[in-house]
Protein backbone atom coordinates (compact mmCIF):
# COMPACT_ATOMS: atom_id res chain seq x y z
CA UNK A 1 0.00 0.00 0.00
CA UNK A 2 1.21 3.41 -1.17
CA UNK A 3 2.22 5.87 1.93
CA UNK A 4 -0.96 8.36 2.24
CA UNK A 5 -0.57 12.12 0.99
CA UNK A 6 -0.43 15.09 3.88
CA UNK A 7 -2.09 18.20 2.87
CA UNK A 8 1.18 19.97 2.18
CA UNK A 9 2.05 17.07 -0.62
CA UNK A 10 -1.55 17.78 -2.32
CA UNK A 11 -0.67 21.83 -2.05
CA UNK A 12 2.30 21.29 -3.82
CA UNK A 13 0.89 19.38 -6.58
CA UNK A 14 -1.87 21.84 -7.38
CA UNK A 15 0.95 24.43 -7.19
CA UNK A 16 2.97 22.68 -9.59
CA UNK A 17 -0.47 22.02 -12.03
CA UNK A 18 -2.15 25.37 -12.26
CA UNK A 19 0.13 27.71 -10.75
CA UNK A 20 -0.43 29.07 -6.88
CA UNK A 21 0.95 32.51 -6.12
CA UNK A 22 -0.73 33.87 -2.88
CA UNK A 23 -3.23 31.06 -1.88
CA UNK A 24 -3.16 30.90 1.73
CA UNK A 25 -1.70 29.06 4.53
CA UNK A 26 -4.50 27.18 5.24
CA UNK A 27 -6.00 25.74 2.58
CA UNK A 28 -7.79 22.40 3.66
CA UNK A 29 -11.43 24.18 3.56
CA UNK A 30 -11.05 26.96 1.13
CA UNK A 31 -13.19 26.23 -2.41
CA UNK A 32 -10.82 25.44 -5.34
CA UNK A 33 -13.16 28.77 -7.21
CA UNK A 34 -11.80 30.98 -4.24
CA UNK A 35 -8.44 29.42 -4.76
CA UNK A 36 -8.67 30.14 -8.28
CA UNK A 37 -8.72 26.73 -9.43
CA UNK A 38 -10.99 25.71 -12.13
CA UNK A 39 -12.13 22.05 -13.51
CA UNK A 40 -9.39 21.79 -16.12
CA UNK A 41 -7.14 22.42 -13.29
CA UNK A 42 -8.07 19.14 -11.14
CA UNK A 43 -7.89 17.14 -14.30
CA UNK A 44 -4.52 18.16 -14.97
CA UNK A 45 -3.85 17.46 -11.03
CA UNK A 46 -5.75 13.78 -11.75
CA UNK A 47 -3.05 13.16 -14.47
CA UNK A 48 -0.08 14.29 -12.59
CA UNK A 49 -1.30 11.87 -9.52
CA UNK A 50 -1.27 8.93 -11.88
CA UNK A 51 1.67 9.74 -13.66
CA UNK A 52 3.82 10.64 -10.47
CA UNK A 53 2.04 7.89 -7.99
CA UNK A 54 -0.15 5.87 -10.00
CA UNK A 55 -2.81 6.87 -8.24
CA UNK A 56 -5.82 6.72 -10.53
CA UNK A 57 -8.41 9.05 -9.51
CA UNK A 58 -11.00 9.53 -12.22
CA UNK A 59 -11.96 12.82 -13.73
CA UNK A 60 -15.75 12.75 -13.06
CA UNK A 61 -14.89 11.99 -9.55
CA UNK A 62 -11.85 14.52 -8.91
CA UNK A 63 -14.40 17.46 -10.29
CA UNK A 64 -16.99 16.39 -7.61
CA UNK A 65 -14.39 17.48 -5.05
CA UNK A 66 -15.00 21.34 -4.05
CA UNK A 67 -11.84 21.92 -1.38
CA UNK A 68 -8.15 20.56 -1.29
CA UNK A 69 -9.79 18.47 1.82
CA UNK A 70 -12.39 16.87 0.29
CA UNK A 71 -9.77 16.16 -2.40
CA UNK A 72 -7.32 14.92 0.06
CA UNK A 73 -9.97 12.60 1.45
CA UNK A 74 -10.86 11.13 -1.98
CA UNK A 75 -7.34 10.18 -3.27
CA UNK A 76 -6.44 8.89 0.42
CA UNK A 77 -9.55 6.55 0.42
CA UNK A 78 -8.82 5.51 -2.93
CA UNK A 79 -4.90 4.34 -1.55
CA UNK A 80 -6.70 3.07 1.43
CA UNK A 81 -8.37 0.53 -0.95
CA UNK B 1 -19.36 55.57 -34.85
CA UNK B 2 -16.14 53.79 -32.99
CA UNK B 3 -13.75 55.58 -31.06
CA UNK B 4 -10.58 54.21 -29.95
CA UNK B 5 -9.86 55.38 -26.07
CA UNK B 6 -7.37 52.71 -24.91
CA UNK B 7 -3.79 51.79 -26.39
CA UNK B 8 -1.58 48.63 -24.91
CA UNK B 9 1.43 48.53 -27.02
CA UNK B 10 3.57 45.17 -26.64
CA UNK B 11 6.53 46.00 -29.73
CA UNK B 12 10.03 45.09 -29.98
CA UNK B 13 11.12 48.52 -29.80
CA UNK B 14 9.29 49.92 -27.01
CA UNK B 15 6.63 49.14 -24.34
CA UNK B 16 4.10 50.85 -23.89
CA UNK B 17 2.75 53.42 -26.19
CA UNK B 18 5.29 56.42 -25.20
CA UNK B 19 8.32 54.41 -25.40
CA UNK B 20 7.20 52.43 -28.40
CA UNK B 21 6.38 55.96 -30.06
CA UNK B 22 9.42 57.78 -28.70
CA UNK B 23 11.46 54.85 -30.85
CA UNK B 24 9.56 55.03 -33.61
CA UNK B 25 10.22 59.23 -33.97
CA UNK B 26 13.78 58.11 -33.09
CA UNK B 27 14.81 55.32 -35.07
CA UNK B 28 15.41 52.24 -32.08
CA UNK B 29 14.89 49.25 -33.70
CA UNK B 30 13.85 46.40 -32.21
CA UNK B 31 15.59 43.77 -34.85
CA UNK B 32 18.12 41.64 -33.03
CA UNK B 33 19.82 38.22 -33.46
CA UNK B 34 17.25 35.58 -32.13
CA UNK B 35 18.80 34.31 -29.28
CA UNK B 36 16.27 31.79 -27.94
CA UNK B 37 17.90 28.65 -29.70
CA UNK B 38 21.18 27.70 -31.55
CA UNK B 39 20.47 29.63 -34.73
CA UNK B 40 23.77 28.97 -36.11
CA UNK B 41 22.77 26.63 -38.84
CA UNK B 42 19.75 28.58 -39.80
CA UNK B 43 19.78 30.95 -42.79
CA UNK B 44 18.21 33.71 -41.39
CA UNK B 45 19.32 35.36 -37.83
CA UNK B 46 17.41 38.27 -36.79
CA UNK B 47 14.23 38.95 -35.37
CA UNK B 48 11.80 41.68 -34.13
CA UNK B 49 12.17 40.34 -30.15
CA UNK B 50 9.98 41.62 -26.99
CA UNK B 51 13.27 40.86 -24.81
CA UNK B 52 12.41 42.99 -21.45
CA UNK B 53 9.00 42.23 -20.28
CA UNK B 54 8.42 39.73 -17.83
CA UNK B 55 4.90 38.67 -18.15
CA UNK B 56 5.01 37.15 -14.47
CA UNK B 57 5.10 40.77 -13.49
CA UNK B 58 1.42 41.24 -14.56
CA UNK B 59 -0.27 38.13 -14.90
CA UNK B 60 -1.66 35.88 -11.97
CA UNK B 61 0.32 32.85 -11.59
CA UNK B 62 -2.66 30.56 -12.19
CA UNK B 63 -2.36 31.87 -15.77
CA UNK B 64 1.12 31.10 -16.49
CA UNK B 65 1.17 27.23 -16.60
CA UNK B 66 -1.59 27.52 -19.22
CA UNK B 67 -0.71 30.10 -21.75
CA UNK B 68 1.76 30.12 -24.50
CA UNK B 69 3.95 33.22 -24.54
CA UNK B 70 2.12 34.95 -27.30
CA UNK B 71 -0.87 34.89 -24.73
CA UNK B 72 0.82 36.47 -22.43
CA UNK B 73 1.46 38.82 -24.29
CA UNK B 74 -1.92 39.61 -25.19
CA UNK B 75 -2.91 39.34 -21.60
CA UNK B 76 -0.42 42.04 -20.41
CA UNK B 77 -1.10 44.38 -23.99
CA UNK B 78 -5.26 44.45 -23.02
CA UNK B 79 -4.78 45.16 -19.38
CA UNK B 80 -2.56 47.58 -20.48
CA UNK B 81 -4.89 49.45 -23.00
CA UNK B 82 -7.62 49.10 -20.30
CA UNK B 83 -5.59 50.91 -17.76
CA UNK B 84 -4.63 53.63 -20.67
CA UNK B 85 -8.50 53.85 -21.36
CA UNK B 86 -9.43 54.29 -17.72
CA UNK B 87 -11.91 51.05 -17.77
CA UNK B 88 -12.61 49.17 -14.58
CA UNK B 89 -14.49 46.18 -16.07
CA UNK B 90 -15.59 45.40 -12.87
CA UNK B 91 -17.49 48.56 -13.09
CA UNK B 92 -19.58 47.54 -16.86
CA UNK B 93 -22.13 44.77 -17.76
CA UNK B 94 -19.97 41.83 -18.55
CA UNK B 95 -22.36 41.71 -21.96
CA UNK B 96 -21.56 45.68 -22.38
CA UNK B 97 -18.00 44.04 -22.95
CA UNK B 98 -16.72 42.48 -26.18
CA UNK B 99 -13.24 40.92 -27.22
CA UNK B 100 -11.99 40.86 -30.82
CA UNK B 101 -8.39 39.25 -31.71
CA UNK B 102 -6.43 38.34 -34.48
CA UNK B 103 -4.15 36.06 -33.99
CA UNK B 104 -1.90 33.74 -36.85
CA UNK B 105 0.26 31.47 -35.31
CA UNK B 106 -1.33 30.13 -32.45
CA UNK B 107 0.63 29.06 -29.05
CA UNK B 108 3.79 27.49 -31.09
CA UNK B 109 5.97 27.22 -28.49
CA UNK B 110 3.85 26.45 -25.90
CA UNK B 111 2.63 23.19 -28.00
CA UNK B 112 5.95 22.15 -29.16
CA UNK B 113 6.96 21.89 -25.66
CA UNK B 114 4.11 19.83 -25.27
CA UNK B 115 4.98 17.71 -28.56
CA UNK B 116 8.05 17.01 -27.11
CA UNK B 117 6.81 15.68 -24.15
CA UNK B 118 4.32 13.69 -25.76
CA UNK B 119 7.44 12.24 -27.86
CA UNK B 120 9.64 11.80 -25.45
CA UNK B 121 7.99 10.46 -22.01
CA UNK B 122 3.96 9.52 -23.79
CA UNK B 123 0.58 11.44 -23.68
CA UNK B 124 0.16 11.19 -19.68
CA UNK B 125 2.79 14.03 -19.86
CA UNK B 126 0.61 16.20 -21.91
CA UNK B 127 -0.45 19.24 -20.02
CA UNK B 128 -4.25 18.97 -20.47
CA UNK B 129 -4.01 22.94 -20.90
CA UNK B 130 -2.34 22.26 -24.29
CA UNK B 131 -6.01 21.49 -25.01
CA UNK B 132 -6.63 25.36 -25.57
CA UNK B 133 -3.21 26.83 -25.45
CA UNK B 134 -2.28 26.17 -28.90
CA UNK B 135 -5.34 28.11 -30.21
CA UNK B 136 -5.80 30.99 -32.12
CA UNK B 137 -9.01 32.40 -30.08
CA UNK B 138 -7.08 31.54 -26.99
CA UNK B 139 -6.42 35.05 -27.21
CA UNK B 140 -9.66 36.42 -27.25
CA UNK B 141 -10.93 33.40 -24.57
CA UNK B 142 -8.52 34.49 -21.80
CA UNK B 143 -9.26 38.26 -21.78
CA UNK B 144 -12.82 37.67 -22.02
CA UNK B 145 -12.14 35.38 -18.65
CA UNK B 146 -10.00 37.52 -16.96
CA UNK B 147 -11.60 40.92 -17.67
CA UNK B 148 -15.48 39.27 -17.01
CA UNK B 149 -16.30 40.19 -20.92
CA UNK B 150 -18.96 38.29 -22.14
CA UNK B 151 -20.09 40.30 -25.19
CA UNK B 152 -20.18 39.48 -28.72
CA UNK B 153 -16.34 38.14 -29.58
CA UNK B 154 -14.41 36.48 -31.94
CA UNK B 155 -11.18 35.26 -33.47
CA UNK B 156 -9.70 35.93 -36.74
CA UNK B 157 -6.99 34.66 -38.60
CA UNK B 158 -5.66 36.64 -41.55
CA UNK B 159 -1.38 36.61 -41.14
CA UNK B 160 -0.49 40.43 -41.48
CA UNK B 161 -3.92 41.46 -42.28
CA UNK B 162 -5.35 40.09 -39.11
CA UNK B 163 -5.27 43.44 -36.85
CA UNK B 164 -6.76 45.76 -39.35
CA UNK B 165 -9.72 42.93 -39.66
CA UNK B 166 -9.91 42.53 -35.79
CA UNK B 167 -10.05 46.11 -35.51
CA UNK B 168 -12.75 46.45 -38.25
CA UNK B 169 -14.79 43.40 -36.62
CA UNK B 170 -14.39 45.45 -33.57
CA UNK B 171 -16.39 48.41 -35.03
CA UNK B 172 -18.84 46.67 -36.60
CA UNK B 173 -19.21 45.21 -33.51
CA UNK B 174 -19.92 48.48 -31.74
CA UNK B 175 -22.36 49.45 -34.73
CA UNK B 176 -24.39 46.10 -33.52
CA UNK B 177 -25.02 47.82 -29.62
CA UNK B 178 -22.16 46.49 -27.94
CA UNK B 179 -20.50 49.79 -26.57
CA UNK B 180 -17.05 48.58 -25.73
CA UNK B 181 -14.59 46.00 -27.20
CA UNK B 182 -11.08 44.71 -26.51
CA UNK B 183 -9.70 44.46 -30.28
CA UNK B 184 -6.51 43.99 -31.61
CA UNK B 185 -3.64 41.65 -32.67
CA UNK B 186 -0.51 39.83 -31.13
CA UNK B 187 1.42 36.92 -32.30
CA UNK B 188 4.87 35.50 -31.18
CA UNK B 189 6.68 32.02 -33.08
CA UNK B 190 10.15 32.16 -32.12
CA UNK B 191 10.83 28.65 -30.50
CA UNK B 192 12.75 26.15 -33.08
CA UNK B 193 9.58 25.09 -34.83
CA UNK B 194 7.93 28.60 -35.00
CA UNK B 195 11.56 29.97 -36.78
CA UNK B 196 11.52 27.34 -39.22
CA UNK B 197 7.77 28.38 -40.59
CA UNK B 198 8.46 31.84 -40.47
CA UNK B 199 11.63 30.88 -43.24
CA UNK B 200 9.53 28.17 -44.72
CA UNK B 201 7.82 31.58 -46.30
CA UNK B 202 10.56 32.22 -48.36
CA UNK B 203 10.54 35.72 -47.72
CA UNK B 204 13.07 35.92 -44.73
CA UNK B 205 15.93 38.56 -45.20
CA UNK B 206 19.30 36.61 -44.79
CA UNK B 207 20.75 39.51 -44.00
CA UNK B 208 22.51 39.70 -41.02
CA UNK B 209 23.06 43.39 -40.44
CA UNK B 210 19.92 44.91 -38.42
CA UNK B 211 20.22 48.02 -40.00
CA UNK B 212 20.01 46.78 -43.55
CA UNK B 213 18.20 43.32 -43.06
CA UNK B 214 14.48 44.73 -43.73
CA UNK B 215 14.30 48.33 -45.77
CA UNK B 216 11.13 48.62 -47.32
CA UNK B 217 10.42 49.85 -50.89
CA UNK B 218 14.58 50.14 -50.72
CA UNK B 219 16.19 48.88 -54.22
CA UNK B 220 17.90 46.75 -52.20
CA UNK B 221 15.09 45.59 -50.49
CA UNK B 222 15.74 41.67 -49.65
CA UNK B 223 12.89 40.02 -47.49
CA UNK B 224 11.60 41.16 -44.39
CA UNK B 225 12.02 40.44 -40.79
CA UNK B 226 9.83 38.32 -38.51
CA UNK B 227 9.05 40.37 -35.04
CA UNK B 228 6.49 39.44 -32.30
CA UNK B 229 4.10 41.38 -30.19
CA UNK B 230 1.62 43.41 -31.69
CA UNK B 231 -1.02 45.86 -29.47
CA UNK B 232 -4.47 45.74 -28.04
CA UNK B 233 -7.30 48.56 -27.94
CA UNK B 234 -10.52 49.74 -26.55
CA UNK B 235 -12.78 50.46 -29.40
CA UNK B 236 -15.61 52.20 -28.31
CA UNK B 237 -18.97 53.89 -28.91
CA UNK B 238 -18.95 57.38 -28.98
CA UNK B 239 -21.34 57.44 -26.41
CA UNK B 240 -19.79 55.16 -24.00
CA UNK B 241 -16.72 57.28 -24.04
CA UNK B 242 -18.68 60.19 -23.95
CA UNK B 243 -20.42 58.38 -20.75
CA UNK B 244 -17.42 57.81 -19.42
CA UNK B 245 -16.06 61.29 -19.86
CA UNK B 246 -12.99 59.46 -22.28
CA UNK B 247 -11.64 61.61 -24.77
CA UNK B 248 -9.82 59.03 -27.06
CA UNK B 249 -7.20 59.26 -29.80
CA UNK B 250 -9.07 58.89 -32.84
CA UNK B 251 -12.07 57.11 -34.87
CA UNK B 252 -12.00 54.04 -36.88
CA UNK B 253 -13.33 55.64 -40.15
CA UNK B 254 -13.53 53.40 -42.38
CA UNK B 255 -12.61 49.59 -43.45
CA UNK B 256 -12.36 46.97 -46.13
CA UNK B 257 -11.02 43.84 -46.80
CA UNK B 258 -10.58 41.67 -50.22
CA UNK B 259 -8.79 38.83 -51.08
CA UNK B 260 -6.27 38.11 -54.14
CA UNK B 261 -8.19 36.44 -56.98
CA UNK B 262 -6.36 33.20 -58.27
CA UNK B 263 -2.86 33.73 -59.71
CA UNK B 264 -4.29 32.32 -63.06
CA UNK B 265 -7.00 34.65 -63.43
CA UNK B 266 -3.63 37.47 -64.34
CA UNK B 267 -6.57 39.67 -62.19
CA UNK B 268 -4.72 42.45 -60.07
CA UNK B 269 -4.20 41.76 -56.75
CA UNK B 270 -6.66 43.04 -54.11
CA UNK B 271 -4.98 45.41 -51.76
CA UNK B 272 -6.07 48.80 -53.98
CA UNK B 273 -9.95 47.89 -53.90
CA UNK B 274 -9.20 47.42 -50.54
CA UNK B 275 -8.20 50.95 -49.68
CA UNK B 276 -10.54 52.15 -52.05
CA UNK B 277 -13.55 50.18 -50.18
CA UNK B 278 -12.03 51.54 -46.76
CA UNK B 279 -12.39 55.18 -48.46
CA UNK B 280 -16.07 55.06 -49.70
CA UNK B 281 -16.51 53.25 -46.03
CA UNK B 282 -15.26 56.39 -44.63
CA UNK B 283 -17.09 58.59 -47.23
CA UNK B 284 -13.82 60.41 -47.97
CA UNK B 285 -11.53 60.84 -51.16
CA UNK B 286 -8.05 60.05 -52.07
CA UNK B 287 -7.25 63.95 -51.76
CA UNK B 288 -8.38 63.30 -47.88
CA UNK B 289 -5.77 61.13 -46.66
CA UNK B 290 -3.02 62.63 -44.82
CA UNK B 291 -0.41 59.44 -44.81
CA UNK B 292 -0.56 55.77 -45.91
CA UNK B 293 0.78 53.40 -43.44
CA UNK B 294 1.83 50.68 -46.42
CA UNK B 295 2.25 47.23 -45.56
CA UNK B 296 5.67 47.50 -46.83
CA UNK B 297 6.20 43.59 -47.40
CA UNK B 298 10.16 44.33 -48.12
CA UNK B 299 10.05 42.01 -50.63
CA UNK B 300 10.61 44.00 -54.85
CA UNK B 301 7.89 42.15 -56.46
CA UNK B 302 5.19 42.91 -53.06
CA UNK B 303 7.00 46.71 -52.96
CA UNK B 304 6.71 47.58 -56.30
CA UNK B 305 2.49 45.93 -56.41
CA UNK B 306 1.85 48.29 -53.37
CA UNK B 307 3.29 51.03 -54.91
CA UNK B 308 1.08 50.79 -57.90
CA UNK B 309 -1.51 50.49 -56.08
CA UNK B 310 -0.67 53.87 -54.43
CA UNK B 311 0.06 55.31 -57.37
CA UNK B 312 -3.13 54.41 -59.34
CA UNK B 313 -5.15 55.79 -56.20
CA UNK B 314 -3.48 58.63 -54.96
CA UNK B 315 -1.38 59.52 -58.36
CA UNK B 316 2.53 60.14 -58.83
CA UNK B 317 3.63 60.77 -55.25
CA UNK B 318 0.23 61.79 -54.26
CA UNK B 319 0.47 61.22 -50.47
CA UNK B 320 3.15 60.61 -48.31
CA UNK B 321 3.74 57.08 -47.09
CA UNK B 322 5.61 55.73 -44.33
CA UNK B 323 6.38 52.26 -43.02
CA UNK B 324 7.74 52.13 -39.29
CA UNK B 325 7.53 48.77 -39.15
CA UNK B 326 10.80 48.85 -40.42
CA UNK B 327 12.25 49.07 -37.00
CA UNK B 328 10.00 46.31 -35.52
CA UNK B 329 10.05 43.66 -38.17
CA UNK B 330 6.73 42.32 -39.60
CA UNK B 331 4.75 41.20 -36.48
CA UNK B 332 1.77 39.18 -38.43
CA UNK B 333 -1.40 39.86 -36.43
CA UNK B 334 0.14 42.45 -34.55
CA UNK B 335 1.87 44.75 -37.17
CA UNK B 336 -0.95 46.77 -38.66
CA UNK B 337 -2.16 47.31 -35.08
CA UNK B 338 1.10 48.82 -33.94
CA UNK B 339 0.76 51.11 -37.27
CA UNK B 340 -2.88 51.96 -36.11
CA UNK B 341 -1.36 53.21 -33.27
CA UNK B 342 1.19 54.83 -35.08
CA UNK B 343 -1.53 56.60 -36.96
CA UNK B 344 -2.93 57.92 -34.35
CA UNK B 345 -0.01 59.00 -32.57
CA UNK B 346 0.78 61.08 -35.66
CA UNK B 347 -2.29 62.39 -35.28
CA UNK B 348 -1.82 63.66 -32.25
CA UNK B 349 1.63 64.98 -32.13
CA UNK B 350 1.28 66.16 -36.03
CA UNK B 351 4.56 64.01 -37.42
CA UNK B 352 4.82 61.41 -39.49
CA UNK B 353 7.23 58.68 -38.90
CA UNK B 354 10.29 57.60 -41.55
CA UNK B 355 10.90 54.39 -42.59
CA UNK B 356 14.22 54.28 -40.91
CA UNK B 357 16.46 52.15 -43.09
CA UNK B 358 15.45 52.71 -46.41
CA UNK B 359 17.71 54.97 -48.47
CA UNK B 360 17.24 55.05 -51.98
CA UNK B 361 13.82 54.02 -53.42
CA UNK B 362 13.83 52.97 -56.94
CA UNK B 363 11.95 56.29 -58.61
CA UNK B 364 9.38 54.24 -60.94
CA UNK B 365 7.56 53.34 -57.48
CA UNK B 366 5.94 57.00 -57.78
CA UNK B 367 5.86 57.26 -53.69
CA UNK B 368 6.30 59.76 -51.82
CA UNK B 369 8.12 57.77 -48.94
CA UNK B 370 9.12 59.65 -45.59
CA UNK B 371 12.97 58.78 -44.93
CA UNK B 372 15.65 59.80 -43.11
CA UNK B 373 13.39 61.90 -40.27
CA UNK B 374 10.03 62.50 -39.00
CA UNK B 375 7.87 64.45 -41.05
CA UNK B 376 6.05 67.54 -39.69
CA UNK B 377 2.66 68.01 -41.39
CA UNK B 378 -0.97 68.35 -39.70
CA UNK B 379 -2.06 64.69 -40.36
CA UNK B 380 -6.31 64.25 -39.71
CA UNK B 381 -6.79 61.24 -42.06
CA UNK B 382 -4.62 57.94 -41.83
CA UNK B 383 -5.12 55.23 -44.22
CA UNK B 384 -3.55 51.92 -43.36
CA UNK B 385 -2.56 49.01 -45.50
CA UNK B 386 -1.95 45.83 -44.75
CA UNK B 387 -1.48 42.11 -46.93
CA UNK B 388 -1.45 38.55 -45.04
CA UNK B 389 -0.14 35.44 -47.16
CA UNK B 390 -1.99 34.00 -49.41
CA UNK B 391 -4.23 36.57 -50.40
CA UNK B 392 -5.49 38.49 -47.62
CA UNK B 393 -6.15 42.40 -48.09
CA UNK B 394 -7.17 44.62 -45.55
CA UNK B 395 -6.89 48.96 -45.03
CA UNK B 396 -8.50 51.43 -42.21
CA UNK B 397 -9.08 54.78 -42.07
CA UNK B 398 -8.03 56.14 -38.85
CA UNK B 399 -9.57 59.92 -38.00
CA UNK B 400 -8.95 62.76 -35.69
CA UNK B 401 -12.03 62.98 -33.59
CA UNK B 402 -14.68 65.68 -34.40
CA UNK B 403 -13.81 65.27 -38.64
CA UNK B 404 -17.11 64.02 -38.93
CA UNK B 405 -20.72 65.34 -38.94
Amino acid sequence: MTDTLSIEDLRGILVGCAGGDALPADIADVPFEELGYDSLALIETSAVLKRDRGLVVPDDLITEARTPGELLRLINDRIGV
Amino acid sequence: MSVITGLGVIAPNGLGVKEFWEATLSGRSGIAELDRFDTSGYPARLAGLVRELDSAEYLPGRLLPQTDVSTRLALVAAQWALEDAEVDPAELADYDMGVVTANASGGFEFTHREFNKLWAHGPEHVSVYESFAWFYAVNTGQISIRHGMRGPSSALVAEQAGGLDALGHAARTIRGGVPLVVGGGVDSAFDPWGWLSHLAGGRVSVDLDPATAYRPFDANAAGYIPGEGGAMCIVESAESARARGVQGYGEIAGYAATFDPHPDTGAPPGLRRAAALALADAGIEPGDVDVVFADAAGVPELDDAEALALRELFGIRGVPVTAPKALTGRLLSGGAVLDVVAALMSIQESVIPPTFGTATVPGDYGIDLVTGEPRPVPVRTALVLARGRWGFNAATVIQALGDRS
